[in-house]
């Protein structure tokens, strides 16, 4: 199956990476002792790695070339998965939609599989599903990479924070507020930037998603600086005192009705006219106007609409941690969410869950690993990229199929 | 005055600086239109090299030139090659795909690098030796501008030269001019394209190492994150000039820098990286195509 030559052209990578690796992998200084420490072995695990990677690397993307020959050439149908048949069918989808739905209302109850410290992370998770199903408003459907998507969470969960400390607001007046603040912001940030390309678009949402974190750090007197806001109030419910133990739960239910309201949202925008228009936009810009969009006002609805949901999940947030401090809403965080949306599938709902509960989960539960995750997040952007573009579970774009009639093809 | 004339060569010294490292930004865009969000990196990557190398030199006794001549030399073997590996992989399967895919293939990679560093390495600031001695000669204006930044603005000024005789009379620069004109019609006159990509990239990388060796000498510490802002300010730098211009790198940088010095002498050094973001948001909003660069329209 492999011949020699594929060998040894996997060969010459390896001892090449062996090459590229040796001061960073096999080095280690340390100026202050004036000892060096010669890490051999390191370079065995890259020189074995980089053999085997290279050889799939080659293989993947040797099958990625056939495939998109064949796509060219109209063999191929469009990717449809099992999860996708089953998704258009209404009957499944539902049977589908209840059942996790159970899954999700059960777990804080089940005995040995949940505890305080699984429900946190399960909630963590949720909250990743609505950033990410935001997000892709922005990103998957409009089609504009927002790099300072984190920006917007920040003003969320800071306007809970403040309001909270100075007027002692509590979480259900703030949530629509930190939204709406939120989205405010995506307006401000939107209407100056819109008439730029796709890639300085996403420069510039970097630079101010950066911006806003730097203002956070250095003024002191409004966001009390590095040291964040301690002793934030938890939600309330009905004015009854919760333990610490059931606080979490609650918040943990309240989330999963976030997401399941999200879903619903999101879905029904998708279809809407506006998510058409989006849709639009992402495909051809110039082509869209030609057609009668209103470039701006969908450019800015995609903005606003996705920064809603980032400043709503930064109440959540606040409320979740009661502390938080700029080193929360860092660029990492933004990446983070780009990750999920990648690696699900840009535009697709149902992607975008499994994105986010298997980048944010699968860290959580393999520990030996979590100090790997970023770079795991680094590689999942490139590889996604390179070979799946859609994502795990992409969005099927809608094909109109025309069928000629028996009069319209004799005429 | 003195004051003044201070905050002005500093802020020659963080152009000078920033232009080495924004010269690999605005060649590869000029070339693929590709913004490089790795290129920080690479930057890091030098800087880690060099001071890798630097350390053991010194540590085995060896005299200071030869320390300078080798660190930099493998800042900008190492650099180079990690440049030329990283275009390979991340970047060339994805000539055809849309713009979008590459930039987030780049921003992957950039995490990728950075991780790596962190894992491999340490996550503390590490104190680079001091490289550069200071000069008798400069002893009676050291206190308004020290010998680092002399050697700063020398090598970068030599870099510039050297590369601005590469791009306007050797083969090499002229198919790389082909190249950033019309891809498609240099490949018809008989330039190896993809060659001619990977040598930008060797090139745009090594200006960068060269920038790293000589910032981490000048700020005498580094770290595994230091590439990010770098390299956004680079970046921020090269947009300035208008991207995909040579000299509109050089011309951008001067003016961040100078920009930078004199806002946080004069303003607040508080919110030193808020200016130059602040001054990336504006120039993209009101002059996208920068100082210097043309003005592209878009066909449909």
């Amino acid at each position: 199956m492999i011949s020699a030559g594929e060998l040894k052209k996997s060969l010459v990578v390896s001892l090449w990476f062996a090459f590229l690796t040796f001061p960073i992998m096999v080095v280690r200084v340390d100026p202050v002792e004036s000892t060096v420490l010669w890490r051999w072995h390191n370079m065995v695990y890259v020189i074995v790695g980089s053999f085997f990677l290279s050889i799939i690397f080659r293989y993947l993307l040797h099958r990625r070339d056939i495939q998109t020959s064949r796509k060219e050439s109209g063999q191929s149908n469009p990717d449809q998965t099992l999860i996708h048949r089953w998704l258009s069918n209404t009957r499944s989808r539902t049977i589908i939609f209840v059942s996790l739905l159970a899954v999700a209302l059960a777990f804080p109850h089940m005995p040995y599989l949940s505890s305080t410290y699984q429900v946190n992370i399960m909630t963590t998770a949720l909250m990743y599903v609505v950033l990410g199903l935001g997000l892709n408003i922005v990103v998957g459907l409009a089609g504009l990479l927002d790099l300072g998507y984190v920006a917007f969470y920040a003003v969320g969960a800071y306007t809970y924070a403040l309001l909270n400390y100075h007027f002692g607001l509590g979480f259900w007046v703030v949530l629509p507020i930190g939204g709406i603040l939120a989205a405010l912001f995506g307006i401000i940030l939107g209407f100056p930037v819109l008439r730029l390309r796709g890639d300085y678009l996403a420069i510039v949402t970097l630079g101010f998603g950066e911006i806003i974190r730097l203002v956070l750090e250095n003024w002191g007197d409004f966001s009390q600086g590095p040291s964040g806001i301690s002793n934030i109030s938890r939600p309330g419910f009905f004015g009854i005192d919760l333990t610490l133990d059931q606080a979490i739960i609650y918040i943990y239910y309240l989330m999963v009705l976030f997401v399941v309201v999200t879903i619903f949202f999101v879905n029904r925008l998708q279809d809407s006219r506006l998510g058409r228009a989006w849709i639009a936009l992402r495909e051809d810009e110039i082509a869209c106007q030609a057609m009668g969009i209103d470039k701006m006002k969908t450019k800015l609805a995609a903005f606003s609409l996705g920064a809603f949901w980032a400043g709503i999940i930064g109440v959540v947030f606040a409320a979740k941690t009661t502390f938080i401090n700029p080193a929360s809403f860092t660029f990492l965080e933004s990446a983070i969410i780009l990750s999920i949306v990648v690696l699900g599938g840009m535009g697709s709902i149902i992607g975008v869950i499994f994105g986010a509960l298997v980048l944010i989960l699968l860290p959580e539960y393999l520990r030996a690993l979590a100090e790997y995750r970023m770079l795991a997040f680094g590689a999942v952007l490139v590889l996604m990229m390179v070979f799946r573009p859609q994502g795990l579970i992409g969005s099927i774009r809608r094909v109109y199929t025309y069928t000629p009639t028996k009069k319209g093809t004799t005429s | 005055m003195e004051y003044f004339i201070e905050l002005l060569l500093s802020g020659l010294t963080r152009g000078a600086i920033y232009a080495l490292i924004a010269l690999g930004y605005t060649m590869v865009y000029g070339i693929i239109g590709l913004i490089n969000f790795a290129h920080g990196e690479i930057y890091m990557i030098g800087a880690f090299t060099s001071f890798i190398v630097a350390t053991i030199l010194s540590i085995y006794g060896f005299p200071l030139l030869a320390i300078i001549v080798l660190a930099g030399l493998a800042a900008v073997i190492w650099s180079a090659s990690y440049g030329y590996t990283i275009e390979k992989i991340a970047y060339k399967p994805l000539r055809k795909a849309p713009r979008l895919s590459a930039l987030i293939s780049a921003i992957g990679m950039s995490i990728f690098l950075q991780n790596y560093v962190l894992l491999a390495q340490t996550s503390e600031f590490l104190p680079f030796p001091q490289l550069i001695p200071d000069f008798p000669f400069m002893e009676p204006i050291a206190h308004i501008v020290g010998s680092t930044d002399l050697v700063i603005l020398v090598t970068t000024t030599i870099a510039m030269l050297i590369l601005t005789v590469v791009i306007k009379y050797t083969k090499i620069g002229k198919a790389m001019r082909a190249t950033s004109q019309d891809r498609t019609m240099a490949m018809l006159v008989g330039i190896n394209v993809d060659r001619i990509i990977s040598v930008t990239f060797i090139i745009g990388s090594s200006m960068a190492a060269i920038g790293g060796l000589l910032i981490a000498s000048h700020i005498g510490q580094i770290n595994f994150s230091i590439g990010f802002l770098a390299g956004i300010k680079a970046f921020t730098a090269a947009v300035l000039g208008g991207i995909g211009s040579v000299p509109g790198a050089v011309l951008g940088s001067v003016v961040l820098g100078l920009t930078e010095s004199f806002a946080t002498g004069y303003v607040s050094s508080d919110y030193e990286d808020v200016f130059a973001f602040s001054l990336l948001v504006l120039i993209l909003i009101f002059k996208p195509s920068g100082l210097l660069g043309k003005v592209e329209s878009q066909k449909v």
